[in-house]
């Protein structure tokens, strides 16, 4: 009669319990989302005036965060395509787990867009019919519908694999092998429309280049899979699931091919602007040699090119791919340079010089800092605790209540 | 001339204690909706979108708009609805041999239209450039904050920049809200209580037009405005998007009156009329003088129009 119930504190009692090092780290993550929130408030009550963006440069810290998050949902997701290709032996791990960290993910994502917003109790005005959404016009609008239809698939997948895992039921293929399907060109959708939201925009001639929703894809497919194999290595460790070296090798493989096609596509870039040295070399100028002067992203930026070149010589030679000491150091590596590389390294120098000519160097304020740590500690608490709940149903040594007691 | 040192300030303000006076700030800013008995927050939550409104509901909307700036300003304001007049199609000149960059549009657009003086926003900017180098296609060498003790500087030239009311807005293109758009006189307009401050149209937007209220708008008393139209002058919100109207709500009174920006300009430089009537001043300098429109080749096609009339 009660099982639903008793259900609910199975699940309650698997996120709970965990050893010293799990508290610990859900102690932390709580901590910085305390200082976020507070942040926020703090926000919320003086305005935006209290980021460093100005009219100059009107999108700043959290869309940089936003746009690279995106790209985090995305490639898990995309992963499932060489999981099949190559018969890798834990493809339901790869899925399963990768279309958790989506869903933690898109959380961040639309939070980020959330905080970026002047009025945020007007966010029912983008709605279709409580609002007016401007759909197909916007593709602000668009984004809102990929992104949300994004999450509701990659909820619906994984929770309904969980929960009959959770019954000891093989989960239907019939009704979740369309889904998955459905889930990979989803996947490559989001981050297309993200691209495409900074991509139309003629008045500003840095997004405004084709070669720009094809990087924003590489690039995704260098940080996202990265990401994941170091989630890999820790589930492995912490739970009973086996994930073959040979699957996290072949993904370090791809990730390389990624990265590889990711610099060509950046030389391009740069053959173009540097060659034809056009007024609209300003932006890529002022990101790797700095503008009159404005110098801020150029550290940045070479550091990023640093990190990207190194990682892809670790990743490309099976010596240090297959050696976890190197292997892991180039995962960090991508991350952080895909990070400044697809996150101030692209919505900032959109702006700059601004259209009118003018330079306004931008960089975040502790308020933008402290709410996307905020943010960043959200996405990660989220994860955890799917995963934390996820692991030992896997593994089957968790399992619901039904109708007639406990399952076996 | 934004506030851009205000952050450097913000910053100094962040101890502690500034930091939990903060937070039980907001916390009772985000109370209120929900403690209050006054109905009137209730019913600017779920105010529609300009567009939208009956009639009826139109006349509650600016009833209640006009008691709640009643409560913040002290002051009395009308606020007016009227549409676009028939048969009119508004556009602007600008006679750039004649400028001479003393900004006296600025302030007056200032003072017409409300805009908040701390911090500062201005819906024109006046860009400085040097004579015999790159022309008006190439921004980057231009120069919006000049300031010497006479205008004009030997060697320079001035062109006044501010909204271009495109034909083909790419700002209107992009908001997701359905909050900005263009009316029938040409005149690209936004529902300061329908915007959410997402700030696509400023990305978008090639001439740097729009302006955010990034903090809340303070207008000294004495000198606010109270003559308003919605889509106009009344005052705005903190979070929301403003620009240039090319003065609402005078130029659709009937008899019109030029823009605030018009009427003060000491030297002329600045025209403006219906496109529809021949015989307008604005379609006379169409026809009798070279003209340019900025970043054409954009086609956002402004119907705001350079010329060198000498």
């Amino acid at each position: 009669m009660f099982y639903p119930i008793r259900n609910f504190f199975v699940v309650l009692k698997t996120v709970t319990k965990g050893n010293g090092y799990y508290y610990a780290w859900i102690a932390c993550l709580a901590t910085l989302m305390i200082i976020g929130a507070v942040s926020y408030l703090k926000q919320l009550d003086q305005g935006l005036i209290i980021t460093a963006m100005r009219d100059q440069v009107s999108w700043g810290f959290y869309i940089s965060n936003f746009t690279f998050i995106v790209g985090i949902a995305a490639a898990a997701v995309l992963l499932v395509v060489p999981a099949y290709i190559y018969n890798f032996k834990p493809i339901k791990e790869i899925v399963l787990f990768s279309e958790l960290l989506a869903v933690a993910a898109i959380t961040m994502c639309i939070m980020f867009v959330v905080v970026d917003m002047g009025r945020v109790d007007r966010l029912l005005h983008v709605l279709p019919l409580i609002g007016t959404m401007n759909f197909p016009s916007s593709l602000l609008a668009w984004d809102i519908i990929v992104l949300n239809g994004y999450l509701a698939l990659n909820l619906f997948i994984s929770f309904y694999a969980l929960y009959q895992m959770a019954h000891n039921r093989e989960y239907s293929l019939q009704i979740i092998k369309p889904l998955i399907i459905l889930s990979i060109p989803w996947a490559i959708s989001i981050h297309t429309v993200t691209a495409f939201l900074f991509n139309g925009l003629s008045a500003r001639p840095f997004w405004n280049a084709s070669i720009l929703a094809p990087r924003f894809l590489a690039s995704a497919f260098c940080s996202g899979p990265a990401i994941m194999m170091i989630i890999f290595q820790v589930i492995r460790k912490v739970s009973k699931i086996e994930i073959d070296n040979k699957a996290i090798f072949k993904i370090a493989e791809l990730v390389a091919y990624a990265m590889g096609i990711n610099l060509f596509l950046l030389a391009a870039e740069f053959f173009k602007e540097f060659y034809s040295g056009s007024v609209h070399l300003a932006p890529m100028e002022y990101l790797y040699f700095g503008l009159h002067g404005h110098t801020t992203l150029v550290p940045w930026m070479w550091t990023a090119m640093i990190f990207n070149i190194t990682a892809f010589i670790l990743f490309i030679s099976p010596a240090t791919r297959e050696n976890f000491l190197t292997l892991n150091l180039a995962c960090v590596l991508i991350c952080i340079g895909v990070y400044i590389e697809k996150g101030m390294g692209l919505s900032v120098p959109g702006f700059v010089p601004s259209t009118l000519g003018e330079i306004y160097e931008y960089s975040p304020t502790l308020i933008e800092k402290l709410v996307s740590l905020g943010i960043w500690s959200t996405g990660a608490l989220v994860f955890t605790l799917l995963v934390k709940f996820a692991m030992p149903v896997y593994t089957g040594e968790v399992r619901f209540y039904s109708k007639h007691g406990a399952v076996r | 001339m934004n506030a851009n040192n205000t952050d450097d300030k913000l910053e100094k303000t962040f101890t502690r204690r500034g930091f939990i006076k903060g937070t039980a700030a907001s916390a009772a800013v985000l109370a209120i909706p929900v403690g209050s008995t006054d109905a009137s927050v209730w019913q600017s939550f779920f105010q529609n979108n300009f567009h939208e409104m009956s009639p009826e509901e139109l006349q509650d909307t600016i009833h209640n708009l006009a008691k709640k700036y009643r409560e913040k300003y002290q002051a009395d304001f009308t606020i007016k609805t009227n549409g676009p007049r028939p048969d009119t199609l508004f556009g602007y000149g600008l006679d750039l041999s004649r400028c001479i960059g003393c900004r006296r549009c600025v302030y007056a657009c200032v003072r017409e239209n409300n805009q908040s003086r701390d911090p500062q926003i201005h819906w024109i900017s006046v860009l400085q450039l040097k004579k015999g180098e790159k022309g008006v296609s190439d921004l980057e060498n231009a120069n919006m904050y000049y300031a010497p003790d006479e205008v004009p500087e030997d060697g320079y030239f001035y062109m006044p920049v501010q909204c271009q009311q495109c034909e083909n807005p790419p700002c209107v293109k992009v908001c997701p809200a359905k909050a900005t758009w263009k009316e029938k006189d040409g005149i690209v307009v936004i529902d300061y209580n329908w915007c959410i401050g997402c700030r696509f149209c400023m990305a978008a937007c090639p001439y740097g037009a729009r302006h955010f209220n990034w903090g809340e708008p303070r207008i000294p008393k004495e000198e606010l405005v109270t003559e308003t139209h919605y889509l106009g002058n009344r005052p705005r919100y903190r979070g929301v998007v403003e620009k240039c109207t090319f003065c609402i709500q005078r130029v659709r009174d009937t008899p019109g009156r030029y823009p605030a920006c018009v009427e003060v300009c000491p030297v002329g430089a600045r025209k403006f009329g219906n496109l529809l009537d021949p015989k307008s001043e604005i379609r006379y300098c169409l026809e009798h003088k070279r003209v340019f429109r900025l970043k054409e080749e954009l086609n956002t096609s402004p119907k705001f129009f350079y010329f060198f009339a000498t």
